[in-house]
């Protein structure tokens, strides 16, 4: 009984969680242009999606916005977290927090501060006739700039495990600093490296606030042309769209599920 | 054994002010198996890291086959290091971890083939090419760590306590694998431990270490049976150490009672530390309430006084079975005597003990008040 009702409990909860995502799915393969009517299953919105200009160049943005930002933003981190081990216990600590606000602080306190240094810039630019345009540009530096902080929290952990005779075992092998950091560091902390770098993809491809304040008029992400849409009426193509970014973040997250069964994390005396 | 291969010369090193090594003098010699022993924080570990190229000295100069190596880059240096946790690359095979070296020194995959070989044999781990570390036990481990280093035919293998996460049992064995792996490679050994027995089995030479101070360097039986200070003699083996006063050569007063000895050269009254070893001591029982004058006690005073003419008057107030021997404490004088004796006394025993002359270690009470901390420090 009591095992029934923990089940029945689990049940519920797990449909909570993706009633939404499964509706979304559903209406996606709706034939009748209405969400209230049922008119069978089709594929005419992920072919007018594919063939939509302006939903193709969104996507292309949001994809290209979250693989660079994610790439340079987990380099930035896996770069700061070394330097964070090496300094004193005292002055690490403070650094730390000080890079843990910015994830603390509400995202369009965020966004408005960097569309107002932007600007800032761009002003004190002008004077020597060059100018900041908003679009790309900006909205990659904000993404980069709110995402160095997820990749440092989940890279800091991994390289903090390290045995540091590992690397000394290298150079004492007769490897240069560089090789042995390549050969024995990073393969130690590749499963923080990619958790942060999928973190900063997720977090970027599903960024609103912060791209909505950076970017100009003129370019879109996804996110920013949904909520365009929005205001005139969601389009089916729209669910499709949906669709097609969830079965992509499910894929990723099962490769990567997969990627790490085959061959544990090692874990270090 | 006669070259002198590497030396330290007036090597002091500190960490965040407080000093760790102070004006080190140290040379070692070809095809020598050397220990620096001490207690945590003795200043071992770090000799051997600045030997490897890990650390760089504040002052003085470390010269390698003639060759000033003072702050030579790690992968410069002819040395390999044996970590204490094995520091084996966890994402590689056995066979890669042992091929590491030699691919950054672009050996042909013939030879790296045939080294590894021969490698594994060496030490006893045949077939465990495609093996991945953590699929390993702790002496395994430590036997790849070893093979790893020495593909790469150093002519010194550094050990920084290698032994040490080891069980009882494994660690007795890898010491006559180590003495051996040193015998068939020829080369030079320096090996740091903070255990006493380690040190004693397998050295040629023994670099006692406290505080940043050599202690005493040399063979491990001079170690054992001359200790030159307190200390020494405390950190090698149980010992007892007490005050006592050198009257003349060859004859010391140890608690109000003269002994014959062999030291001389003291002076005369002078004070002194003694160490007597204490499977030394020789015991002989006497009946509870006996008589000075019985003749029981007569026979047991002539048969001490024939060891030493000094003796002490004593009860046995602590035993302990050993296994080998039995382990007693004796008081006597207001001392508690440690004694190793084959024999078996009963608590409350009273007995006579002496020690022959020769087993009686003489040394001076340390001058200043700076060697006075070094070596009481520890014992107190």
């Amino acid at each position: 009984m009591r095992k029934a009702i923990s089940r029945i409990y689990l049940a519920f909860i797990f449909i909570l969680l993706y009633a939404p995502i499964a509706v979304l799915i559903i209406l996606s393969f709706n034939n009748s242009r209405t969400r209230a009517k049922w008119g069978g299953w089709t594929l005419k919105w992920y072919l007018s999606m594919f063939q939509d200009q302006v939903i193709m160049s969104a996507l292309w943005n949001t994809l290209l916005i979250a693989v660079l930002s994610a790439l340079i933003s987990t380099i930035l981190g896996l770069m700061a977290s070394v330097s964070l081990l090496a300094m004193k216990h005292k002055k690490r600590s403070i650094v730390l927090s000080l890079l843990n606000i910015p994830m603390l602080n509400a995202e369009i306190v965020t966004g408005i501060s960097l569309m107002l240094i932007f600007i800032a810039f761009g002003q004190f630019l002008s004077h020597w006739g060059y100018m900041i345009e908003f679009g790309f540009g900006t909205v990659l530096i904000g993404h980069i700039t709110f995402n160095i902080p997820y990749t440092v929290l989940l890279i800091m952990p991994k390289l903090r495990q390290i045995n540091i005779s590992t690397y000394e075992a290298a150079l004492d092998l007769g490897a240069s600093r560089w090789l042995a950091f390549r050969k024995v560091i990073i393969p130690d902390i590749m499963p923080g490296v990619l958790s942060g770098f999928l973190l900063a993809f997720t977090m970027s491809l599903d960024d609103f606030v912060i791209t909505h304040f950076t970017k100009g008029p003129g370019f879109d992400t996804l996110s920013t042309k949904i909520y365009t849409e929005v205001r005139k009426g969601i389009k089916p193509e729209m669910y499709a769209l949906s669709t097609l970014l969830f079965a992509s973040v499910l894929l990723l997250i099962l490769l990567f599920g997969r990627g790490r069964k085959k061959k544990p994390a090692p874990e270090l005396v | 054994m006669s070259n002198k291969l590497i030396d330290l010369q007036n090597i002091t090193k500190a960490f965040d002010g407080s000093i760790v090594l102070d004006d080190l003098n140290l040379y070692i010699r070809e095809n020598e198996f050397l220990t620096l022993l001490g207690p945590s924080g003795c200043g071992k570990t770090t000799t051997l890291r600045i030997l490897g190229g890990f650390e760089t000295p504040d002052k003085g100069r470390v010269i390698f086959d003639g060759r000033d190596i003072t702050s030579l880059a790690p992968n410069k240096r002819q040395l390999n290091t044996v970590f204490q946790k094995y520091a084996l690359f966890s994402h590689m095979t056995v066979a890669e971890n042992i091929a590491f070296g030699l691919r950054i020194r672009k050996k042909s995959e013939d030879y790296i083939r045939d080294k590894i070989r021969y490698a594994l044999k060496l030490v006893n781990l045949e077939g465990f090419e495609e093996r991945t570390p953590d699929s390993l036990s702790g002496g395994q481990q430590q036997r790849i760590a070893i093979a790893r280093a020495i593909v790469n035919e150093p002519k010194v293998l550094l050990l920084d306590e290698p032994l040490g996460a080891l069980d009882l049992k494994l660690r007795q064995d890898m010491q006559y694998e180590l003495i051996r792996l040193k015998n068939e490679l020829g080369i030079t050994f320096i090996y740091v431990t903070h255990d006493q027995e380690e040190a004693l089995t397998m050295s040629d030479t023994i670099v006692v270490m406290n505080q940043g101070y050599i202690q005493q360097i040399g063979t491990p039986e001079d170690i054992y049976n001359e200790p030159q200070n307190a200390f020494v003699a405390d950190f090698i083996g149980d010992s007892n150490i007490v005050n006592a006063t050198m009257i003349h050569d060859q004859l010391v007063e140890i608690f109000g009672v003269k002994y014959a000895c062999v030291d001389t050269g003291f002076g005369t009254d002078k004070p002194v530390d003694v160490v007597i070893r204490p499977e030394d001591l020789e015991l002989i029982a006497v009946p509870e309430n006996e008589d000075q004058s019985s003749e029981e006690y007569q026979k047991a005073l002539r048969k001490i006084t024939r060891i030493n003419p000094g003796y002490f008057e004593g009860t046995v107030s602590h035993i302990i079975f050993k296994g080998m021997h039995y382990e007693m404490e004796v008081q006597a004088h207001g001392f508690e005597w440690l004694v190793l004796s084959t024999r078996m006394f009963q608590v409350g025993t009273k007995v006579l003990m002496s020690v022959d002359p020769y087993n009686i270690q003489i040394m001076n009470k340390p001058e200043s008040e700076d060697e006075k901390a070094v070596s009481m420090q520890e014992i107190v």
